[in-house]
């Protein structure tokens, strides 16, 4: 396994959000992690990257225990986040947000090899690279963000609700794009609300509520389930 | 009043203003990119001058001083983020405020030990004693060297914000410390460097200013309030904002020394008074940050 993450726990403050979560993601999986708002879809990816500060368990990815690294130690090893909210740096423009996703661990060659490929991946993002970054749409936000984590070439890249508030039309080109980038051996651990979406590109999925992990299964077996689909992910 | 009069005047303005916006670019930055209100930074611009004294007393060379001076006081910066401030990270604003506080009285008694309650006179050097004819009239020439000093590193460092890595990611850092992380940068070494590049600012500014009003413990309580009224004015965080409310800052004292010596202390107050009711977040506040 590539990531393999044992009995997760996380606070924040005094409430118990994540409350023993296990799961596994195997190199070139797309993996999804779904569930209602607030069942602790978020927290597991932060905690995984590194952003919750009072949490326990195991998180071993290629078979380091990262629990204990720094968040950019967990960079290093590998580990691509895309955020929810896209977190675009405002005031920078295109290129310099790219740029920032290109200074740790990425050499001079691969980030002139990167800028080369944007334009086959990011035709949006090529023709707006001078522009301030936050004229861009929420959808071209979201693939620079997509772009920023991938200019380093990840090994496992993790999704926070990509196609929040995005165009359909985009939300088509974005899930292409993960096809793609698994194709390109990247594995993906994917938050998404859009559950039929997320299934239909997913292997395995995985249903978290109130913090503890409750379902898990091959996608096909869960997008045909549609009791545990309603049972878990409706509103 | 000729208006060359007023010309020159205007120019001695600026030479008081050039020690302002360093001391309070220094203060900005670190303010900018870590929120710590540093306030230790008026006790470094004294620890900047009286290094400054020693230096020169060692070597006999004003040139030599003004190299060490702000690598040594930045040194010390780096000693004081790395063992004091950053075990205080994400506890909130008041801590390092509270410990930078009093680390300023330990550093004003360090320097009373060590150096004497007396002030301490510390000359220009030769080369940059006198007067020049700038055109307008004869202005002096430390005072001179004070606006060109200033603003080579101004652009100087304009231009490592602008156009380097390390100033990509304290532009980004200064915005969003958490996705400079994400991305997989090692932050708290950037926060690390921007404190010492601030303290180290604030002893150049110490060691700049020893010469127009001499060397005394105390001289860093009036500086660091020159500094916080100059960051109000121009906007919590601002470096433009530093910059124009420090010139601005020198002009109003200089000419108001003029029409009525007695209020040129007071100058400064007024500006902000006015500059808080009338834009409370200051010229250049929060749009502007790190701007």
């Amino acid at each position: 396994m590539m990531l393999t993450v044992t009995g997760l726990n996380a606070w924040y403050g005094r409430s118990h959000v994540l409350q023993g979560v296990d799961l596994t993601v195997g190199r070139g999986e797309i993996v999804s992690l779904i569930g209602r708002n607030g069942a602790g879809k978020t927290t597991t990816l932060r905690a995984i990257m590194g952003l919750i500060a009072r949490r326990s368990g195991r998180v071993e990815f290629e078979g380091v225990d990262i629990l204990p690294l720094p968040v950019h130690r967990r960079h290093r090893l590998g580990i691509g986040f895309v955020p929810e909210d896209r977190r675009i740096v405002a005031g920078l423009s295109v290129r310099e947000n790219l740029r920032l996703g290109m200074l740790a661990g990425v050499d001079r060659g691969a980030a002139a090899a990167f800028m080369a490929s944007l334009s086959g991946m990011f035709p949006r993002l090529v023709e707006r690279l001078d522009q301030p970054a936050d004229t861009l749409s929420g959808g071209e936000q979201q693939m620079l963000a997509i772009a920023r984590a991938l200019a380093s070439a990840p090994k496992l890249m993790m999704l926070d609700e990509p196609s929040e508030g995005i165009m359909p039309v985009l939300v088509d080109e974005m899930f292409q794009l993960f096809g793609r980038m698994r194709r390109d051996g990247t594995t993906i651990l994917l938050i998404e609300q859009n559950v039929e979406r997320a299934l239909g590109i997913s292997d395995r999925a995985y249903i978290i509520d109130q913090g503890r992990i409750v379902h898990q299964g091959d996608a096909p077996a869960l997008l045909a389930d549609t009791a545990i689909q309603e049972r878990y992910c409706t509103v | 009043m000729s208006p060359n009069f007023l010309l020159l005047q205007a120019f001695t303005g600026f030479a008081l203003g050039a020690i302002y916006v360093l001391l309070a670019v220094g203060l900005a930055l670190v303010f900018g990119l870590l929120t710590v209100i540093n306030f230790a930074h008026g006790a470094m611009f004294a620890v900047g001058a009286y290094i400054g004294i020693f230096v020169f007393g060692l070597t006999g060379n004003f040139w030599i001083s003004l190299v060490i001076v702000p690598l040594a006081v930045g040194g010390i910066g780096l000693v004081v983020e790395r063992v004091l401030v950053r075990p205080l990270y994400g506890r909130g604003i008041d801590y390092p405020l509270l410990l930078t506080f009093g680390l300023s009285y330990v550093l004003l008694d360090l320097i009373r030990i060590l150096w004497g309650k007396q002030g301490l006179p510390f000359d220009a050097p030769d080369a940059l004693s006198g007067a020049v004819d700038i055109g307008i009239g004869y202005f002096p020439l430390y005072r001179l060297f004070l606006i060109a000093l200033t603003a080579a590193l101004l652009v100087g460092l304009w231009l490592f914000i602008d156009k380097t890595s390390y100033g990509l990611v304290i532009r980004a850092g200064a915005r969003d410390p958490e996705i400079v992380r994400v991305l997989g940068i090692d932050i708290a070494r950037v926060w690390l460097m921007v404190f010492g590049i601030g303290t180290g600012l604030a002893g150049l500014a110490g060691m700049l200013a020893a010469p127009l009003q001499g060397v005394f413990p105390e001289m860093g309580t009036p500086a660091l309030m020159v500094a916080f009224v100059i960051t109000v004015i121009g906007g919590m965080g601002s470096l433009v904002g530093a910059v124009v409310a420090g010139l601005l800052v020198g002009l109003a004292e200089s000419f108001t020394a003029i029409f009525a010596p007695q209020f040129s202390q007071l100058s400064m107050y007024v500006i902000m008074v006015l500059v808080l009711l009338l834009r409370p977040q200051g010229l250049f506040g929060r749009a502007g940050l790190l701007g």
